[in-house]
């Protein structure tokens, strides 16, 4: 008889509203088991393809079902460091689990019924925290001594490729220009879906690996590569991120109360403005809010911004606004639900085609167009046409841009003979992550433009397994 | 990020201006006239991009000046010789592009004094005929003067209330100045130049010894507009550097875009320094109101959290 799949625990949306809380619960034991108990142990397992640092699933999920919960979390390690981070924010429908035998081949994306490997994965990294079996027992067979090697960017791609060198006894001295390490996962994803604590601790394994992070430090600005070399590092690994906001380049989106999604949830999130002023970094707040997007970065902003509304007892009212419809929305479905669940509005099928303000420059409506869909485009989800003569205008006093991120070149620009593509992200050969300069590597969204937190670790790590390879064959 | 000297330049019920040495031998070394660094007073404190004023590459030390005005100001000038900053990176955003231009004028108001003051040094010893021009509302809010005496051939001083210097704003000395070399002198206090007193003196510049080639101002954004409205009748490029609100200072938020040549720019990492004749000025003021509110709220409590430690 077929099992039912086991939803966790999760906070209730009027409760979860009020603050910043973590609002998905973890799996309790009977229901991890329960959960791992549907997964048919295939003979072939189609998951593990879809993982892209190619996590032993099956294997972790047997050891989960026999109560092997240490066994379940080495084996998670052996490939990812971060268990507890990416149970929370891989976006698992569009990876293991679309590649799950329960999910209908072509699917868009996971089938309910697929196994919840996320949620299984989440329970073990937690079970790890909470056993503090962080620190791994370290094969110290083929250690690679005297080397000493940089990265730049504490976010997931950083931080996957220190693990990777850390755990062979490779000096690695991380440099983050934030005050606070995590890149995105800090200031970018609220903590109402990762918690800074979970951060820290999967952080401060690294630490325990022997990994120095140096805050505050702009590599390009306040020392250049050639320095980092001159110093006695081996090789350089650019984790940068995709760093800028793209705007729409419409009428009236410098008007103030507008935001990027990056700028308001840095201010959320990284610099914690919900608590103005306990601490002291202001963030403004409408009775209208609009927010412009399909993705999580969308999602993120819309609910962060709900609960500054709760919070400033404002009654909440935001609408996300996107030119497709759900079906096409890039964002996690878990997301989607969550904010519909939490009293987002969503408004599909439109696009905003200019902004109009008050006379103190404040924003007060949005022009839109309607859409309809057209024809697929290069990503294969159909394109939006606008439909003529069908302009409409909405009240809103504050506006969330989360159209997406463009490459930052504070640092590629400062680099002679660093190689970047049209778009500016670095260009590198595929099979090592090296860039066009000998022993400077590169990965995640620098390389690949707005990818997953997973798909940037799996990058990091095929870089740090070529420079390992190096190192060794020497 | 050790605070190595304190030093209040000025101080009087109107305004607290004060000189921070701050120890950061990296920055020190990269650091250029026209940078800025961004730094955070406490750990729940607020980024803010402050300029460069100095280096001392030898101590490895930068130098800061700033006025007390909003609360993270205040802050700041809370701390002692001997404290950390909580974070302070840098040095951001392009420096300035120093060149020997011939001529030129640098027009500093208030703390933006300060500002001028490492770009007046540079262009100075780059082989410029270097004119400063200082205004400050009194002469007891006068800062830098001796500073900038020594970096400038010419010297103007004006202040509103005619304490010292000559009576009016830095824009009136500026009028002179482009009008000097014309048999027309600019009225006294009259606020607008008529189009014939432009088209004249515009007509009678005839060689390059004649003009000035660029202008340089740092100050309140009215302040910069009008001197780059006055610039722009007398065709002189003008070069200001902005102070828009910035979070990270890494071109991460947007949070400082201004519209300049009718396209947005990011003042961090595309600026500070922009040609102030296509600047939109009124958007950039408006702007810079964002958090009025909430500064006058915190700055409020700010008193109370003083006396109550």
């Amino acid at each position: 008889m077929e099992k039912a799949p086991i939803k966790p625990q999760e906070k209730e949306a009027s409760v979860r509203i009020n603050g910043f809380d973590e609002v998905v619960s973890c799996y309790r034991q009977e229901e991890a088991l329960k959960e791992a108990e549907r997964c048919i142990q295939c003979k072939n397992p189609t998951c593990i393809e879809g993982c892209p640092v190619g996590i032993d699933i099956k294997k972790f999920i047997f050891q989960i079902a026999e109560k092997d919960y240490k066994g379940a979390y080495f084996t998670i390690k052996e490939k990812n460091n971060f268990p507890s981070i990416c149970g929370r924010v891989c976006p698992a429908e569009y990876q293991c689990r679309k590649t799950c035998v329960f999910t209908k081949k072509g699917a868009a994306f996971a089938s309910e019924k697929a196994i919840n490997i996320h949620f299984l994965e989440r329970f073990v990294g937690d079970w790890g925290m909470k056993n503090d079996s962080g620190h791994m027992t370290q094969d110290t067979r083929h250690m690679i001594r005297g080397k000493k090697v940089a990265v730049v960017g504490s976010g997931p791609a950083g931080l996957c490729f220190a693990g990777e060198l850390a755990r062979k006894g490779i000096k690695v001295v991380i440099f983050e220009a934030l005050h606070k390490t995590g890149g995105v996962l800090r200031y970018g994803i609220p903590p109402f879906r990762l918690p800074s604590d979970v951060l820290d601790f999967e952080i401060n394994y690294l630490k325990e690996l022997g990994v120095e992070i140096i805050p505050s430090f702009i590599v390009g600005k306040m020392k250049t590569l050639d320095e980092l070399f001159k110093d006695g590092f081996s090789a350089v690994f650019l984790g940068l991120g995709a760093g800028t906001p793209s705007f729409m380049n419409i009428p009236g989106e410098n008007l103030c109360n507008i935001y990027s999604a990056n700028e308001f949830l840095t201010r959320a999130n990284l610099m914690s403005a919900y608590k103005f002023p306990e601490y002291h970094t202001p963030i403004n707040i409408g009775k209208n809010v609009v927010v412009i997007g399909g993705g999580n970065t969308a999602m993120d902003a819309a609910r962060a911004a709900l609960r500054i509304q709760k919070i400033k007892k404002l009654v909440p009212s935001v609408s996300i606004f996107y030119r497709r419809t759900q079906d096409e929305m890039p964002a996690r479905r878990l997301e989607i639900e969550h904010a519909r669940e939490e009293g987002i509005n969503f408004r599909f099928l439109v696009q905003p085609v200019e902004f109009a303000g008050n006379k103190d420059g404040y924003v007060e409506k949005i022009k839109c167009l309607r859409c309809e869909l057209g024809e697929p485009d290069s990503s294969g989800r159909r394109r939006p046409v606008p439909i003529k003569e069908s302009e409409f205008n909405t009240t809103c006093d504050l506006a969330i841009v989360a159209v997406g991120l463009k490459a930052n070149r504070l640092l590629t620009k400062e680099v002679p003979g660093l190689k970047v593509d049209k778009w500016g992200d670095i260009i590198v050969n595929k099979e090592t992550m090296e860039t066009s300069l000998k022993n400077v590597y590169a990965g995640g969204d620098i390389v690949g433009g707005e990818g997953t937190v997973i798909e940037a670790m799996g990058m990091a790590k095929k870089a740090a397994q070529a420079l390992i390879s190096r190192f060794s064959s020497r | 990020m050790r605070i190595l000297e304190k030093e209040v330049l000025i101080e009087n019920k109107d305004a607290r201006i004060t000189r921070l040495d701050i120890e950061s031998p990296l920055i020190a070394a990269k650091a250029r006239a026209g940078q800025f660094v961004v730094l955070m007073a406490k750990a729940e404190g607020e980024r803010i991009p402050l300029t460069v004023v100095g280096v001392d590459k030898a101590r490895g030390s930068i130098t800061l000046i700033f006025q007390e005005l909003g609360f993270t100001t205040k802050l700041l000038g809370t701390l002692k010789e001997g404290d950390e900053l909580f974070s302070l990176v840098g040095p951001l955003g392009h420096a300035t592009e120093i060149k020997n231009y011939g001529k030129v004028i640098l027009v500093g108001g208030g703390v933006g004094i300060a500002e001028i003051y490492p770009v007046a040094k540079a262009l100075k010893s780059a082989g410029n005929h270097v004119t400063s021009i200082l205004g400050a509302r009194s002469k007891d809010l006068l800062i830098l003067e001796s500073e900038l005496k020594a970096v400038s051939d010419q010297l103007h001083i004006t202040t509103d209330d005619g304490s010292y210097g000559r009576k009016g704003f830095v824009i009136d000395a500026l009028k002179r100045l482009l009008l000097a070399k014309t048999s027309l002198r600019a009225t006294e206090g009259s606020e607008a130049i008529s189009k014939q007193e432009i088209a004249s003196s515009l007509a009678s510049l005839g060689t390059r010894n004649d003009r000035y080639d660029l202008v340089y101002a740092v100050g309140p954004i009215p302040m910069m507009k009008a001197v780059s409205n006055m610039t722009k009748e007398f065709n002189v490029k003008t070069v200001v550097s902005l102070n828009a609100l910035m979070v990270d200072g890494t071109g991460m938020c947007g949070c400082c875009r201004v519209t300049v040549g009718g396209k947005v720019k990011f003042s961090c990492i595309d600026g500070p320094e922009f040609d102030g004749h296509v600047v939109d000025w009124e958007e950039l003021n408006k702007r810079s109101k964002i958090y009025c509110k909430q500064e006058g709220h915190i700055c409020k409590l700010g008193l109370s959290w003083k006396k109550h430690p």
